[in-house]
């Protein structure tokens, strides 16, 4: 039998992520360097200039959107294309995201996310990726280098599987910086699981064919219909994907949802990434306290597993969504996907907000423990910023305040 | 006997039956790719049309077909794609506006990735999409030398989103965005974003001008790019009728009065060295070229502007010097 784990290592999870990737294969590589993502193009580029990664070409290009333009060519002309990026970076693909998903090349993208700006901040948080929420790319979020390595893998097939690129997002600093223990799949497991790329429409001149056509108002909602159902169709094929990954490497993957603790009637917390390791922490003390605390950690994202949050959360009294990313003038984002999915069930729980770690903000188990004994008490407010300055807050409209012409006015 | 059609009126290119079959005009072969076929919906006359066809047949032939083209978004890309129907023969994808150059580098590097050395890609867009929105890109498949063979059809302005100024149109030109009223009418006089000339500056292998009214030049050209490798840049300036203000069947001769101008040098260049030009047969002043087109109709009337088209002859015969572009026997004569 082939094995299953190459070697387990204390590994920085940029390089742990580079090593999944080379294992996948990938024919071509577009990368350009943003903090914190460069570790992952750097890694790769030795693996391809060491020659543990051939064939593969890998080019260095003149920006993000080049790059992810790049990857559009490579999916095109029939080979496996992956880049990276992060935040500014990712904003500057998005032109060519979206058309990489509605052109239908499975193309997998990891996201080393970080803040977007103004005020330019190069620490973590969520609000790159989920500014690209509708792009039409698959996202799954990694709770630690472990599971960012498993998600690669899984992500090429399904990509493949369903012609449709998917991102691999994983916190910028917290875990691409981090050394954690980490298991590398073995090359031969990866083969077995992931085999040679065969596109479903291909550019070769032994059979031409017309990729990226003018489409009018005749077609083009039928095109964006079918678009949608392919983009749903993740929902059955990821949980099947990932039971063969987990008899493939011996390890669940949590494509869908994370590990869960529920107490009927009790709140439960819902995030994405890293969080979730401090989250379990926190929730596991109140529970030795008595509290009826659980959690739930969300990895697929788009499309919303709006059934599978249906019947995990049917029976929780109270929903505390845990956002690391803000919608200004609405607040949480995943908040909202979660209100619609949980709509009309006969008792819907509460859902609260809380956005936390904005920009890097240190998220510790002592605030978690005390937003979640609030919870459960029922006094968090529907939208609460975790560890807000308030003197901040109120240096910074105090100077508003001052403005010149409203001095006269007061 | 087969469906192509062929004609040939009052231009340099015929004489045709009087060469050996090796040196014809692809577009004069019975078995002609073909490569956009007839029945797309560019306007009647359009210089991009003639242009694109004369570029890829030659090309398919000089590869035995063997060709993935990437198109930019451009006139070119809208009226030969209306889904469903498609007036491609070869492998044909469209992505962006701006990312041609980097989409093209993309399949060239997926083809080698596969040791499929013998396929060539060739990436083509407008004078917009090249000069302007994906200047990037063009210069980053440039700078890596990626084997890519780009053609700019430069109609020198957006031609189809309305004929809005592009970074190609030449100064004192009428566009939508560039009207021929108040002080300074039309596009200004400005530094000119030399497409060809920033091609040069990067040394790739090969960098050529031609235009609609020199084909068998044009299919030559193409067809020399295919026989190099690495990234290759040939810009092509392909009239529009529409945008231009001439007639549909101007395309052909505006051109020529372009280059007889000197408005629009003609040459070829391998390794950031020109090695070709092509001389001025018939020196004629930029005025013969200027008046035939309603986009300077204000440099005419109502108050005729001596010192605009004055302006526009000084660069005209900067052109000439900088590209050597009058027979040196000619200027002797002209002199004596």
């Amino acid at each position: 039998m082939a094995s299953r784990v190459e070697r387990i290592e204390q590994i920085e999870g940029s390089k742990a992520v580079a090593r999944a990737v080379a294992a996948c294969r990938p024919q071509v590589v577009a990368a350009y360097p943003i903090s914190p993502q460069t570790h992952i193009v750097e890694e790769v580029s030795r693996l391809v200039r060491t020659g543990e990664l051939t064939p593969c070409q890998y080019v260095n290009v003149e920006s993000e959107f080049a790059a992810m333009s790049m990857c559009i060519g490579a999916s095109a002309a029939g080979s496996r294309a992956y880049t990276a990026t992060a935040s500014q970076g990712l904003l500057f693909m998005a032109e060519a995201l979206f058309n990489a998903s509605g052109l239908g090349l499975p193309i997998v993208l990891t996201v080393a996310n970080r803040a977007l700006g103004a005020p330019i901040n190069i620490w973590n948080d969520h609000s790159d990726s989920l500014s690209q929420r509708d792009s039409g790319w698959i996202q799954l979020y990694a709770r630690d280098n472990q599971q960012a390595v498993d998600l690669h893998p899984l992500a090429f097939r399904l990509a493949e599987e369903l012609s449709l690129p998917v991102m691999v997002c994983m916190d910028g600093f917290v875990l691409t910086h981090a050394v954690e223990r980490v298991e590398l799949p073995g090359q031969e497991a990866v083969d077995a699981f992931l085999p040679p790329f065969r596109p479903a429409q291909l550019l070769a001149p032994e059979q031409p064919m017309t990729i990226g056509a003018m489409v009018g108002p005749e077609a083009f909602t039928e095109v964006r219909y079918l678009a949608h159902t392919r983009h749903l169709r993740a929902l059955t094929v990821l949980p099947r994907l990932a039971e063969e990954f987990r008899a493939a490497f011996g390890r669940d993957p949590h494509a869908v949802l994370g590990e869960a603790h529920l107490e009927p009637g009790g709140t439960v917390v819902l995030a994405m990434g890293s969080v979730l390791g401090t989250l379990a922490d926190a929730v596991d003390e109140l529970r030795a306290e008595g509290l009826p605390v659980g959690l739930l950690g969300l990895t697929l994202y788009r499309p919303f597993p709006a059934e599978a949050l249906r019947l995990a959360l049917a029976r929780a009294g109270r929903v505390v969504v845990l956002e690391r990313a803000l919608a200004p003038g609405v607040g949480g984002i995943v908040s909202a996907d979660l209100a619609a999915a949980l709509h009309g069930l006969p008792d819907p729980p509460e859902i609260r907000t809380v956005i936390a770690g904005l920009g890097g903000r240190p998220i510790t188990k002592a605030s978690l423990c005390r937003m979640l004994a609030d919870a459960t008490a029922g006094r968090l407010p529907e939208l609460l910023f975790l560890d807000l300055e308030r003197d901040v807050v109120e240096r910074e409209s105090g100077l508003l305040e001052k403005a010149p012409d409203e001095e006269g006015a007061t | 006997m087969t469906g192509t059609r062929f004609y040939q009126v009052g231009s340099y290119a015929a004489g045709n039956r009087l060469l050996d079959p090796a040196s014809r005009a692809e577009q004069s072969r019975a078995g002609r790719p073909n490569s956009l076929t007839m029945g797309h919906r560019a306007c009647r006359g359009c210089g991009e049309a003639l242009a694109a066809r004369y570029v890829l047949d030659a090309a398919e032939r000089a590869t035995g077909g063997r060709i993935v083209t990437v198109n930019a978004t451009g006139c070119l890309e809208v009226f030969s794609t209306p889904y469903p129907e498609s007036a491609w023969r070869l492998p044909w994808l469209h992505s962006l506006f701006g990312n041609a150059p980097a989409v093209a580098a993309g399949v060239a590097a997926a083809l080698r990735a596969q040791g499929r050395t013998e396929v060539r890609v060739i990436g083509q867009g407008g004078d917009g999409g090249t000069v302007d929105i994906g200047f990037g890109c063009l210069s980053g498949m440039f700078e890596r030398n990626d084997d890519v063979l780009y053609v700019c059809y430069d109609n020198q302005a957006y031609m189809n989103t309305g004929v809005q100024r592009s970074g190609a149109t030449p100064p004192a030109a009428r566009t939508a965005t560039t009207l021929p009223v108040g002080g300074d009418p039309g596009a200004p006089f400005g530094q000119g974003k030399d497409l060809p000339r920033i091609a040069l500056a990067h040394g790739i292998p090969y960098v050529a001008t031609a235009t609609v009214a020199g084909l068998r030049d044009l299919e030559a050209k193409a067809a020399r790019a295919m026989d190099l490798h690495g990234a290759r840049y040939l810009h092509v300036l392909s009239p529009c009728p529409l945008g231009w203000g001439t007639g549909s069947g101007e395309a052909v001769r505006i051109a020529r009065l372009a280059v007889e101008s000197g408005v629009f040098p003609v040459f070829e260049a391998v390794d950031g060295e020109i090695t070709g030009v092509e001389r001025i047969r018939r020196p004629v002043p930029v005025e013969e070229y200027l008046r035939p087109q309603r986009r300077y109709a204000h440099l005419f009337k109502p108050e005729p502007r001596p010192d605009v088209i004055a302006r526009i002859q000084q660069a005209a015969d900067r052109n000439i010097v900088r590209y050597h572009l009058l027979d040196p026997d000619e200027q002797a004569a002209q002199g004596s």
